[in-house]
């Protein structure tokens, strides 16, 4: 038995010392980022790791929602992290966010000025936008014939079993609400209940096959799921998997959204953190960024040059259409409207239909 | 050596104390507060919302706990069909052999439960190789087959019997004669039979281990001896054998009803999470999208509150006195 | 009790290993599958593993598990073999109610536990920040942390914490079946407390330290929601790893690392179970030699 605690101390210990030395590279600055899941070109960390000697430590949350208890739940020491605009405007309202230091963020003038001083931070004081786009409807034309063009297939009992719906409360019931021709910022809960009964009754009428996230890539890609509702940017992901899928902004119009980088209050690594941004921002990791990820960047050079930076590395064309997916036009952006972040009595309506959603047989 | 080095155990005294007991006493009071509201109490710098909202609504969520539970008694019976017979044959083998199956069952445990969860959904999946198999074999063709021919069936006895009774009784009534009968696949995955199916998969060895712990160190002479008293196999088995190893079914129940009634990975990954469990309930007020620990809390010790019940009903039945049967 | 087995009881039992054994079968295969689909085989390839040795989040989600497992394993073995001794010293009715609380990890749910756990980290973490402000405020020759944050720490204490109760519950039997009189006898024979315990009383109850240390092991090994809820966000074990991937896209780099483990498990058994098989036929010789 001394020999089988010796082996196992023994093989603690390699294993230890194999720990550190991973971890303890580097001067020992660090700076912890959150954001959603294949939204970063990992290249560019390791850049940024090899230009400044910070480790960057990056995790994922599935939501807003998520990132928002992930962070109120306390313990986790995130430094940066890149909610959506609505989310933005809820934690400035709980003081959750420290204001940014603009010295220390030069390459913000790069950023387009229709992305500054957003109505969800009014004076742009805590938050540099990261990309932005449209919420839309992605389906599979190998397994649907007509082309769609109304929110109102994901009501539809046609489609039963083909449906992924979106998984958490603010698109789901969003979509809802615009099919229904209301405000998605609504604070009407009549209106809000109406959104939820039609989602309810076509969960009970088996048109959805559950409600998921990033699941729907794997889900999309296979063609497990005909007909989903996503963002434009993880469609040309998608898309570069599978060329039968379809994105559409629908007729009665969809979101537009913002994700942006924010500092919480308590970071215990702001320098860094400011460094981190300030990186992202420049016209090239902008670039970089977006040809992985295919979500727009308010950079306006960036997304300005980014055909041709399409064209250089690929050797082709970037198709206009697929664009003018990443990229919305201003007549498609005119049909949209941002989240706006809604009174807590509201919130908590939304939580309770959410759960009370997942609750139903 | 009694009665002098009692003293060894109080560093894990006060080890539980730290990390079994205030935790616990922490859900507790979480359970009973609220972020604002309430009945406020201040000590120093924490305040404490006092209320029992949580409670109240605790009725709203009635059908996630009797969803979980029947799934979880639903699994914990499958496991002991299969696994009582399996230890029982387990136990007459020869050394060899029970040393390799022991190994065998042990085996998957020490890859993680997430690992052997994520394989099945490969398997059942719509596209899945279940589905694969059963097109190849001409399962699928022969469900279609034979739902069409209970859909002709139907429409005939509609048409004869069915119509004549509607005629006499005046009724409406209609055989169902709309099967499906162009079925690709037959559809497995998220649904509560895929659960059900992963917590087997899953819980199967927390049944098998303590029952054949205690099975196999039933003593040889007790069975001769009701052999020799005129008992046939299956009495030697109601009288002595089941009764003798029922702590170790006791444990095994326990060990697999548990942490089924309580998963929110299995059924997040098996279920599509279309129908929410207790697990996953409260997992969304921790770290989903729903944020509430107060009434995440409140139900996590509901449910505590009502599996201590069962158990301490269940042990009545046997004697589960401190004894480790697992191994 | 052995009777002899029906081909019918083996026909059982090999269905059931089919049923625990066909996933992990599927799991190593696609692991070698020339595609990223998880359902369509399309020919071999050893890409996943390189991909895997490359992929630091697995590897070093890989390490976390086995360095807390380890870790959690040790100290709960050695924790739990003197908690077990002062238990089995102590008067009945002092151990009845410390046995009940020492049964609660084990028989509470795990989100239970890792949900409660979680909640002590982040009141202790609260506290522990104003008491450090106070302190760095009244003096200024330590400065002690005041953010703390769950990680590799509170990870391993939520192990040890849920290992403990299964060493203990190992040993307690094997100490009861002790002969009360052999501790007696070695000090009469001029044994410090200290030499009968290393010379008698730990060779009898080895078999029941043995199998607590492989649950112990085994239970930190196949965990994944205690870890979740006590890991915080910038340490995973590698089931945390599976479970964030299953939220998005799967990779079968998770195929590959399963199939290393499972082939890694599968030697280190072989290896322990024939040495005992040997070590056993070489003790069953020497008795009939002795005969």
């Amino acid at each position: 038995m001394k020999k089988t605690f010796s082996l196992l101390l023994a093989l603690s210990m390699v294993l230890g010392f194999t720990l550190t030395g991973c971890s303890g590279g580097g001067s020992g600055r660090v700076v912890n980022v959150c954001g959603w899941g294949e939204n970063i070109d990992p290249d560019l960390i390791d850049q940024f790791e090899e230009e400044t000697g910070i480790t960057v430590n990056y995790s994922e949350a599935e939501s807003n929602e998520s990132m928002y208890s992930l962070i109120k739940q306390g313990g986790t020491d995130y430094d940066v992290i890149v909610p959506s605009d609505y989310m933005i405007a809820q934690m400035i309202a709980e003081d959750m966010l420290a204001e940014l230091n603009f010295d220390n963020i030069p390459n913000y003038s790069l950023i387009d000025d229709q992305y500054k001083n957003l109505t969800y931070d009014p004076e742009n004081k805590y938050s540099v936008p990261y990309t932005w786009g449209t919420l839309g409807i992605i389906y599979n034309s190998a397994k649907i014939d007509e082309e769609i063009d109304s929110w109102s297939v994901l009501f539809d009992p046609q489609y039963a079993g083909q449906v992924g719906m979106i998984g958490n409360p603010r698109d789901a019931i969003g979509v809802a609400l615009m099919y229904l021709g209301y405000s998605i910022n609504t604070t009407n809960e009549a209106e809000i209940q109406e959104a939820y009964e039609l989602l309810s009754e076509a969960k009970a009428n088996g048109v959805y096959q559950g409600f998921f996230m990033d699941q729907l890539y794997d889900k999309m890609e296979g063609g497990e799921t005909a007909i989903c509702v996503y963002y434009a940017g993880d469609f040309l992901s998608m898309y570069a998997n599978n060329n039968d899928l379809r994105y559409v902004v629908p007729k009665e119009g969809s979101n537009w959204f913002v994700d942006a980088m924010c500092v919480l209050k308590d970071a215990e690594h702001k320098e860094e953190a400011e460094e981190w941004i300030n990186f992202i921002c420049k016209t090239e990791s902008s670039l970089a960024n977006m040809d992985f990820i295919w979500y727009a960047s308010p950079n306006a050079e960036a997304l300005e040059q980014y055909p041709a930076y399409y064209a250089e590395n690929y050797g082709e064309e970037l198709a206009p259409e697929l664009y003018e997916v990443m990229a919305a036009p201003a007549d498609v952006l005119a049909n949209c409207e941002a989240y706006l972040a809604l009174p807590s009595d509201i919130q908590t309506l939304y939580s309770d239909l959410w759960i009370q959603l997942g609750i139903e047989g | 050596m009694r009665n002098r080095r009692g003293f060894f155990a109080l560093p894990y005294v006060v080890w539980m104390a730290l990390f079994v007991v205030a935790p616990i006493i922490l859900v507790v009071v979480y359970a009973f507060s609220a972020a604002e509201g309430g009945f406020v109490i201040q000590f120093g710098s924490l305040t404490l919302h006092l209320t029992l909202d949580n409670f109240a609504k605790m009725g709203d969520y009635l059908i996630v706990f009797t969803r979980s539970f029947e799934l979880a008694i639903i699994a914990t019976l499958l496991c002991l069909l299969i696994g009582y017979p399996l230890a029982y044959v387990l136990a007459r083998e020869t050394a060899g052999v029970q040393r390799v199956a022991m190994m065998l069952i042990m085996l998957p445990m020490w890859m993680n439960f997430l690992l052997r969860t994520y394989s099945w959904m490969s398997i059942l999946e719509d596209t899945g190789l279940l589905n694969q198999l059963f097109s190849a074999v001409g399962i699928i063709d022969l469900g279609n087959w034979i739902n069409s021919g209970l859909n002709s069936l139907c429409a005939a006895l509609n048409s004869g019997p069915v119509a004549l009774l509607n005629d006499l009784l005046g009724t409406q009534w209609a055989l169902d004669t709309a099967r499906a009968t162009d079925m690709e696949f037959f559809h497995m995955i998220n649904t509560s039979g895929a659960v059900v199916l992963g917590m087997v998969y899953n819980y199967l060895p927390f049944m098998v281990l303590p029952i054949y712990s205690v099975i196999v160190k039933l003593d040889d002479s007790l069975i001769e001896a009701a052999r020799d008293l005129g008992a046939g196999t299956s009495r030697v088995f109601r009288k002595v054998i089941f009764p003798l190893s029922l702590p170790g079914v006791l444990s095994g129940i326990t060990m697999v009803f548990v942490p089924s009634v309580s998963t929110f990975a299995i059924s997040k990954l098996l279920g599509g999470s279309n129908e929410l469990l207790l697990g996953d309930l409260i997992e969304m007020q921790f770290t989903g999208m729903a944020y509430n620990p107060y009434l995440g809390s409140a139900i996590a010790l509901v449910m505590m509150v009502i599996v201590v019940v069962c158990m301490a009903i269940m042990n009545r039945f046997g004697e589960g006195e401190e004894q480790a049967v697992m191994l | 009790m052995r009777t002899k087995t029906s081909p019918l009881n083996r026909l059982f039992m090999a269905l059931v290993f089919f049923f625990l054994y066909a996933p992990i079968f599927v799991l190593i295969v696609f692991s070698f599958n020339d595609s990223k689909s998880r359902t369509v085989w399309q020919g071999f390839t050893l890409d996943w593993y390189s991909e895997l040795l490359q992929d630091s989040s697995i590897m070093s989600a890989l390490s976390t598990t086995l360095l807390v497992s380890l870790l959690a394993t040790l100290i709960a073995t050695v924790a739990g073999l003197f908690a077990a001794i002062g238990f089995y010293n102590m008067k009945r009715r002092l151990r009845a109610p410390l046995m009940t609380v020492n049964n609660i990890p084990m028989t509470n749910a795990d989100i239970v536990t890792g949900v409660s756990l979680c909640l002590l980290f982040v009141a202790f973490f609260g506290l522990w920040g104003s008491v450090a402000e106070w302190f760095n405020g009244v003096q200024s020759v330590i400065t002690l942390p005041e953010n703390l944050h769950m990680g590799f720490g509170t990870l391993l204490i939520a192990h040890i914490t849920f290992d403990i109760p299964y060493v203990i519950l190992s040993i307690m039997p094997k100490l009861r079946q002790m002969d009360r009189n052999l501790v007696d006898a070695a000090q009469d024979l001029g044994c410090t407390w200290m030499q009968a315990f290393w010379k008698v009383v730990l060779p009898e109850i080895k078999p029941g330290i043995v199998s607590g240390m492989l649950i112990a092991f085994t239970m930190s090994v196949d965990d994944f929601v205690i870890s979740y809820f006590t890991a915080g966000s910038a340490t995973s074990t590698l089931a945390m790893v599976v479970y964030g991937m299953t939220k998005r896209r799967i990779s079968p780099k998770i195929n590959a690392v399963s199939t290393l483990l499972f082939v890694t498990v599968l030697l280190l058994l072989i290896i322990v179970n024939v040495r005992e098989a040997r070590q056993e036929k070489a003790i069953k010789k020497t008795a009939e030699v002795r005969r």
